[in-house]
C-alpha cells in the first residue's frame, strides 16, 4: 500500500471515513425530502451522542475484556442489576451501590475465567442468566416502582456547560481507559496477556489479576451505563441491557480491536459506537422498517470487515 | 483387550459419558416423579419441547468443533421458521416443496456464512453476529407479524406417536399392522432427531472432511501441512449448520402451526445452543466433542426445565434455578485445572 497509514490505524481511518459517509447521505436524504439538514446541526448531534453514551461506556468496558481475548456476556443484566438495585437503594447511596454491584459481578466473572478456567464465552452467559434469575425473583418479573434519584436523572437527562451530562461521563469513562490503556502498567499487561497469556505469564506479569482487573473494568462500566439508562428512563425495566451486548461487542470490532485480543487501540472504539449511533439515527431518520435496519446494519459489519477486518491466513 | 478399548472410549470421551449418565438420572428421576410418568402422553410432550433446541444445539456444534462460534444460528432458526410458516400448506407435493425451500434457504445461508468466513477470512464470531442481524432482517422481512398456515394433517402427523403418523395417512392398516406394534408409542419427533443425527451426522463424521473438521480445531497449521482441504471443511461444516439450524425451523414452524420473528427469542435459542453444546462434552477451543454430545446437552437443559412443572417451584425463581445449574454444570469443568501437572499448561 502506497498510502502511509500503518495498519493498526487503518481501521479509524477507514471507519472515521465511513462516518462522513453516513453523515453526507443522512443529509441528502434529508434535502431531499424535507429541504432541511437537521444532521449537521451541533444540536443534533449532541442528542444523539447523548442517547449514544450508553452504548458507548458499555463498548469501552467490552474493549477491556476482548483486548484480553475474552469476551463478556454478562453486559445486559449485569446494567439492568446495577440499575434495579441503585432505584430500589434510592437516596445518597444509589450510586455507590450500583457500582459495588458491577464490581462485585466482575470479580465473579474474572474469577471464574481466571482461576476456574472456564471459557468467558460460557462463564459470564451463566452469569447473565444467573443475574436475571436474581432480578426476576426480587422484582416478580415486572418493572420496579422505583424512581431514579435526583443525581441519576441529572447525569443522565441535564447539561453541564451546554453539553448534556450523559456525554461529559461517557467522556471521564473515555479518558480514564484511555489512559488507564496507553500509561499504566496495568494497560500494557492487558495487551500483553492478550497478545500471548503464556509468555506474559513467564514475564512475571499476574495474568490472573489482569484477567480479573479486566472484568471488573468491564462490569463497572456496564454498571455505570446502567445508572444513567435507569435516570433517562426516570426507572430501571427488566431487559434494559439487551440492547447493548452485540453493538457494543460491534462497535468494537469495528474501531480495528481483534477480537482474539493483543491489538486495539481505544480510539477505534470510540469511533466504532459514533458510527453504529449515526448509522441508527439515519435509519431512524429515514423511517427504515426493523427489518431494513437489521438487514443494512448486517451488511455494514460484514463490508467494513472485509475491508480492513480480515485475518491471516493460516499456513504453518 | 475389549475391556481396555472400552475404558479408552469413555475416558476419551469423560464429558459425553457424564453427560449421558446426567441425563438419564435426571430423566428416570422425573418420569418417576410425574403422576404420569414413563408414559407416551408425557414422552411425546417433552420431545415435542427439545426438538428445536436439539437441532440448533446440533447445528451449534459445527463451528465450535472449528474452535469458533455460530452466533448466527437461533436467527437462521427463525428465518426458516418464517419461510417454512408460508409454505407448508396445499397438496403433499406443494409441502414437501415447502420443506425442501425451508431447508434450502438454511443451507444456503450456512454456505454463505462458510464463505465469508473463508474467502472473507473474518473471525466466525464476528461474522455470524452480522450474518445472524441479515437473517433476522429477513424473516421480519418474510413475516412481519407473528402468525402462519401450516398443513393441520401434517402439525398432527409429525407431533405424536408413531401410532397416530400412521393413522393420520393411513400407513400400515392406519397404524395397527402388528410390525408397527412396538414401535406404536414412540413419539414422532424424537425418532426425527434421531434419524437427522444417524442420517446427517454420522456419516459427515466419518468423512474427511469430518475429520478435517475435527483436525483444525485441534491444530490448524498441522492440519493445512497435512495436506487436508481446510477451506472444504469450514465451509461444510457452516453449510451444514444451517442445514440443522433448518431443521429446528422447519420443526418449530410444525410445531407452533405458525412462523415468528421474533429477535429474543432467535438470542435465546443461541445462547441456550452454546449452553447445550458445553454441557454435551464439547470443548469451546473446538476438536473434541461431536453433535450426539450436543443433543443430550440440549435434553438436559430441557429436562431440568420440566422439573419446574412437577415440582411445587416458585415459576419467579425458575430462571435463577436454572442459570445456577447452568454455571454449576459448566464449572465442573474446573477440575481439570486440579489436574495440570504444570502450571503453564493452563496458559493457552
Amino acid at each position: 500500500m502506497r498510502m502511509s497509514i500503518s495498519t493498526e490505524n487503518r481501521p479509524i481511518v477507514i471507519a472515521s471515513l465511513f462516518i462522513v459517509v453516513i453523515l453526507i447521505a443522512g443529509t441528502a436524504y434529508t434535502l431531499s425530502t424535507t429541504g432541511t439538514a437537521p444532521l449537521l446541526s451541533a444540536n443534533y448531534l449532541l442528542q444523539q451522542l447523548q442517547t449514544g453514551s450508553f452504548l458507548g461506556i458499555c463498548a469501552a468496558g467490552m474493549m477491556m475484556v476482548i483486548l484480553l481475548g475474552h469476551i463478556d456476556l454478562s453486559i445486559p443484566w449485569t446494567l439492568t442489576a446495577a440499575a434495579m438495585t441503585a432505584t430500589a437503594v434510592g437516596g445518597d447511596l444509589a450510586l455507590p451501590t450500583a457500582l459495588a454491584v458491577g464490581v462485585a459481578v466482575g470479580l465473579l466473572n474474572g474469577f471464574g475465567v481466571a482461576y476456574l478456567r472456564i471459557p468467558s464465552m460460557i462463564f459470564t452467559l451463566g452469569v447473565d442468566t444467573v443475574l436475571r434469575g436474581l432480578m426476576v425473583a426480587q422484582t416478580g418479573g415486572f418493572a420496579p416502582q422505583d424512581k431514579a434519584t435526583p443525581l441519576m436523572l441529572f447525569l443522565a437527562k441535564d447539561k453541564i456547560v451546554g453539553i448534556p451530562a450523559a456525554i461529559v461521563v461517557w467522556g471521564v469513562v473515555s479518558l480514564i481507559i484511555m489512559l488507564v490503556l496507553a500509561r499504566t502498567g496495568f494497560g500494557r499487561s492487558i495487551y500483553a496477556t492478550g497478545s500471548r497469556e503464556r509468555a506474559a505469564y513467564l514475564s512475571g506479569i499476574r495474568t490472573r489479576s489482569v484477567i480479573i482487573g479486566a472484568f471488573v473494568a468491564s462490569s463497572l462500566c456496564a454498571a455505570t451505563a446502567g445508572v444513567l439508562l435507569a435516570g433517562y428512563s426516570a426507572k430501571a425495566y427488566q431487559g434494559m441491557g439487551n440492547a447493548f451486548l452485540l453493538p457494543s461487542i460491534a462497535a468494537v470490532v469495528l474501531g480495528g480491536t481483534h477480537i482474539l485480543g493483543g491489538k486495539g487501540r481505544y480510539i477505534g472504539t470510540l469511533i466504532g459506537v459514533i458510527l453504529i449511533v449515526l448509522l441508527n439515527s439515519v435509519l431512524s431518520i429515514m423511517q427504515m422498517p426493523e427489518a431494513g435496519r437489521q438487514i443494512i446494519y448486517g451488511s455494514v459489519i460484514i463490508g467494513m470487515l472485509l475491508v480492513y477486518g480480515r485475518n491471516q491466513r493460516v499456513t504453518s | 483387550m475389549r475391556m481396555v478399548s472400552v475404558k479408552r472410549g469413555v475416558s476419551q470421551n469423560l464429558g459425553f459419558a457424564i453427560a449421558v449418565l446426567l441425563l438419564l438420572a435426571l430423566y428416570l428421576t422425573y418420569n418417576m416423579m410425574h403422576p404420569r410418568g414413563f408414559s407416551s402422553a408425557v414422552a411425546i410432550q417433552n420431545s415435542n419441547e427439545t426438538v428445536a433446541i436439539a437441532f440448533v444445539a446440533m447445528a451449534q456444534t459445527l463451528p465450535v468443533l472449528l474452535g469458533g462460534l455460530d452466533l448466527s444460528v437461533g436467527a437462521v432458526m427463525t428465518l426458516t421458521n418464517c419461510v417454512a410458516s408460508e409454505f407448508l400448506h396445499g397438496s403433499p407435493a406443494q409441502i414437501l416443496l415447502g420443506m425442501g425451500l425451508t431447508l434450502l434457504t438454511g443451507t444456503l445461508f450456512g454456505l454463505m456464512n462458510g464463505c465469508i468466513v473463508v474467502y472473507g477470512r473474518i473471525q466466525p464470531i464476528i461474522a455470524t453476529l452480522a450474518t445472524g442481524a441479515i437473517a433476522i432482517g429477513l424473516a421480519l422481512l418474510i413475516r412481519p407479524e407473528p402468525g402462519g398456515n401450516v398443513d393441520g394433517d401434517l402439525g398432527w402427523a409429525l407431533t405424536n406417536s408413531v401410532w397416530d403418523f400412521a393413522d393420520t395417512y393411513g400407513l400400515a392398516q392406519g397404524g395397527d399392522a402388528w410390525w408397527l406394534r412396538p414401535f406404536a408409542d414412540i413419539p414422532v419427533p424424537f425418532l426425527l432427531v434421531v434419524f437427522v443425527a444417524i442420517v446427517v451426522w454420522v456419516p459427515f463424521r466419518r468423512s474427511v472432511t469430518g475429520r478435517t473438521v475435527y483436525a483444525i480445531g485441534s491444530a490448524e497449521g498441522a492440519a493445512y501441512m497435512s495436506g487436508l482441504p481446510i477451506n472444504r471443511a469450514k465451509i461444510a461444516a457452516f453449510t451444514l449448520g444451517g442445514f440443522l439450524a433448518a431443521c429446528g425451523g422447519l420443526y418449530l414452524a410444525i410445531q407452533t402451526s405458525s412462523g415468528n420473528a421474533d429477535i429474543q427469542q432467535a438470542g435465546a435459542y443461541t445462547l441456550n445452543s452454546i449452553a447445550a453444546v458445553v454441557l454435551g462434552g464439547t470443548s469451546l477451543l473446538g476438536g473434541t466433542g461431536g453433535a450426539i454430545g450436543s443433543l443430550v446437552g440440549a435434553m438436559i437443559l430441557r429436562v431440568i426445565s420440566f422439573y419446574f412443572r412437577i415440582l411445587d417451584i416458585d415459576p419467579l425463581l425458575q430462571p435463577l434455578i436454572e442459570g445456577l445449574v447452568l454455571l454449576a454444570a459448566v464449572s465442573f469443568g474446573a477440575f481439570r485445572t486440579l489436574r495440570v501437572k504444570n502450571q503453564l499448561d493452563l496458559f493457552r
